[in-house]
């Protein structure tokens, strides 16, 4: 190869890393999380195929930058855009939501609630009986100062999560015989048995699935109940997953993953497209169990519903939907904030609908509720 | 648990140059790939990358590794997932009863004595029981399919991580195992849980769709030669349909190939709306499904 030929290849691989580069960052852009050894992957996959054709290009992208369904679709979008040359456009802006959740959940704001702080006094003996009674006070009817006291009374909130025996087993007085440890042992008496080892099956955690409605209806709860949500997730990141309904379904696990309540809180509002809108709890239920529930999220799980039931539609397809997800979970949970009012009578159609697929109906507007609803869940 | 199946008929020295040639290659033994699983396929041989495939059951995921398997000559090691999964399941175990016995034959022999050599006896290989994935890195080159990882539990998965990242296995009381050409390794995935982004960021992902209605009839022709021409066709035409209804579980390619040959076991040459309605139990496994298709006006599906 002339050095002439030579300088024009590497000018070409030069020009192939940016362009995959600059790729990636309009990816990342679309909410693709397109990481530094993704990329790399990428470049390596390109120099096996042909870099001038645009279905290997398209192909080497995908299969090494996506990494779930969701991605593809973004992916698409990006690839048009970015080898189109159109600018690419962020799907949406954190500020309005951010906005948003502000306004419709005001328990986290700490500031703007100056006068009602200031009657408060801060005497020592009267903060503990507040407390006390705060624990029991419906969360819609709280100022902002006392909102903002009960959030970090949230913090104390550690759900346990419930129990199931798993095909793994741990050394144990009672139990099979381990036949491995058995003839371990017995080697040290000459090959000897001279006595069982046992062991048993060691027990897991439990799915959980919690499922908040952020409909209009619900919004003077939606907060209280995503730190509800955020403090199961922190208790058992591993086995507790969050969905938010309303008119459409949102998965927010990743987003509750985040240590500080007010940061997961955030993010969550982010993704959350349909904020304080309608409710469509039966399609949106539906939804759940095409993509999520039947694959295996739901099997076994203890799943809680926090809705008040308020359904816009017919409420068949609530009934048709809360039956199937009672046959495949291990219980079914509904949390209602309105069953916490005095005389309460759950008449909404909804709320008609779903009861008889429903093993444990608690309330959910105070942190003593709440404090009752994580007995509910690690007995269920 | 696995055994090495498939006949080597052609060395692994000879790869596919590119993604339509592996194409051809697949297809010649039977399975038909679109562009985009010819090309994971393709830069997975290349790339010496694990092929992460994602789909709904039933769109030839599992079968894609035993075609790939007989296109390279290579043998199949397969482990099947499942939750509570452990290492002396997948990777290899001592047999305890052969070590035993061992014992007991040196100490008749008159050996019994000195414990270390014994000992030493005791964890030779001829008292390893090799497990899938232990089997795959011995019996290099391999095919390893690892299928529906999502059933096993997290903990294997970063124990999956460690053996995809250098194909090594260390046995404590034996030494270490590698192979000589890394595996061609194809998981699977039905999602029922999201698997963990540090497996799948070692891997090609693909997800798998169902094929196109030309690419059906082409996959049922290929695989069921005594399926009529037209039988096929009404067979990959209604099961579009089913798939568009929003069922429960939609039939894959799977349960169209079981549906075209129930139809050819009961001499069917067309798809008539009576015969259809008896063998609707081959295509579909809820009863929710069956009620809502029988509820519809049968000529508009099988028409």
């Amino acid at each position: 190869m002339t050095s002439l030929a030579f300088a024009a290849a590497e000018r070409r691989q030069r020009d192939v890393v940016e362009v995959v580069l600059g790729f990636a960052r309009t990816l990342r852009h679309a909410g693709v999380a397109a990481s530094p050894d993704r990329v790399e992957a990428m470049l390596a996959a390109v120099g096996h195929l042909d870099v001038l054709d645009p279905g290997d290009v398209y192909w080497a992208g995908r299969l090494t930058l996506c990494g779930s369904p969701d991605d593809l679709d973004r992916y698409d979008a990006a690839f048009n855009a970015y080898f189109a040359g159109e600018a690419p456009r962020r799907s949406r802006t954190s500020s309005t939501q951010e906005q948003r959740l502000a306004e419709s959940a005001p328990l986290g704001a700490t500031d703007g609630g100056g006068t009602e702080s200031e009657e408060e006094a801060p005497d020592l003996k009267a903060a503990a009986s507040e407390a006390e009674v705060l624990r029991s006070r419906d969360v819609a009817d709280l100022t902002v100062a006392e909102r903002d006291q009960l959030r970090r009374l949230f913090a104390l909130l550690v759900p346990a999560a419930p129990m199931r025996p798993s095909r793994r087993r741990r050394p144990d007085h009672h139990g099979g015989v381990d036949m491995a440890r058995t003839i371990r042992h017995a080697l040290r008496d000459g090959g000897e048995i001279t006595s069982l080892r046992r062991r048993r099956p060691r027990p897991r955690p439990r799915r959980v699935v919690l499922l908040v409605d952020v409909s209009g209806s619900m919004s003077p709860y939606a907060d209280a109940l995503l730190r509800f949500a955020h403090a199961a997730v922190r208790a058992r990141p591993a086995s507790t997953e969050v969905f938010t309904i309303g008119t459409r379904l949102t998965r927010v696990t990743r987003e509750m993953r985040l240590r500080d309540p007010d940061k997961a809180l955030a993010a969550s509002g982010d993704a959350i497209p349909d904020w304080s809108g309608g409710t469509r709890i039966g399609e949106v239920l539906k939804a759940f169990l095409d993509r999520w529930g039947q694959r295996g999220t739901a099997r076994g799980a203890v799943v809680v519903l926090c809705s008040d039931g308020w359904e816009r539609g017919g409420t068949e397809l609530l009934a048709e939907q809360m039956v199937r997800l009672h046959r495949l979970a291990h219980s079914v949970v509904w949390v209602n904030p309105h069953k916490g009012r005095a005389g309460y009578e759950p008449l909404t159609g909804g709320m008609q609908a779903a009861l008889p697929a429903v093993d444990h109906f608690v309330a959910g507007h105070s942190l003593a509720a709440f404090e009752e609803l994580a007995g509910v869940i690690e007995d269920a | 648990m696995s055994q090495p199946t498939a006949v080597p008929s052609r060395p692994d020295a000879v790869p596919p140059a590119d993604p339509q040639e592996l194409a051809a290659a697949l297809e010649a033994t039977g399975y038909l790939p679109d562009e985009g699983l010819a090309t994971a396929a393709f830069l997975a041989l290349a790339m010496h990358r694990p092929l992460f495939l994602e789909g709904e059951a039933g769109v030839g995921k599992t079968a894609l590794a035993h075609a790939l398997a007989q296109v390279t000559g290579r043998p199949v090691h397969r482990l099947q997932c499942y939750e509570g999964l452990e290492a002396s399941q997948a990777l290899y175990d001592w047999d305890f009863g052969r070590q035993l016995l061992h014992l007991r034959a040196a100490e008749a022999a008159g050996q019994g004595g000195d414990t270390a050599t014994l000992e030493a006896g005791l964890y030779d290989r001829r008292f390893l029981l090799a497990r899938p994935l232990l089997q795959a890195l011995e019996d290099s080159p391999s095919v390893l399919l690892v299928d529906e990882v999502d059933r096993a539990d997290d903990e294997f998965e970063a124990f999956l991580l460690e053996l995809l990242s250098d194909y090594t296995i260390s046995i404590p009381e034996l030494g270490t195992v590698r192979a000589e050409i890394p595996p061609l390794v194809v998981l699977t995935s039905n999602r029922t849980r999201e698997v963990h982004d540090a497996l799948k960021r070692r891997c090609l992902y693909h997800w798998l769709e169902h094929p196109d209605f030309e690419r059906e009839v082409a996959i049922l022709r290929r695989r069921l030669p005594q399926v009529t021409e037209e039988l096929a066709r009404q067979v990959a035409r209604a099961t579009a349909k089913l798939r568009s209804l929003d069922l429960l579980k939609p039939p894959g390619i799977a349960e169209a190939m079981d549906w075209a040959t129930a139809l050819h076991t009961l001499g069917a040459r067309e798809l008539d709306p009576d015969t259809a309605a008896r063998t609707l139990g081959a295509v579909l496994k809820y009863r929710e499904d069956t009620d809502r298709v029988h509820a519809l006006t049968r000529g508009a599906l099988f028409g």
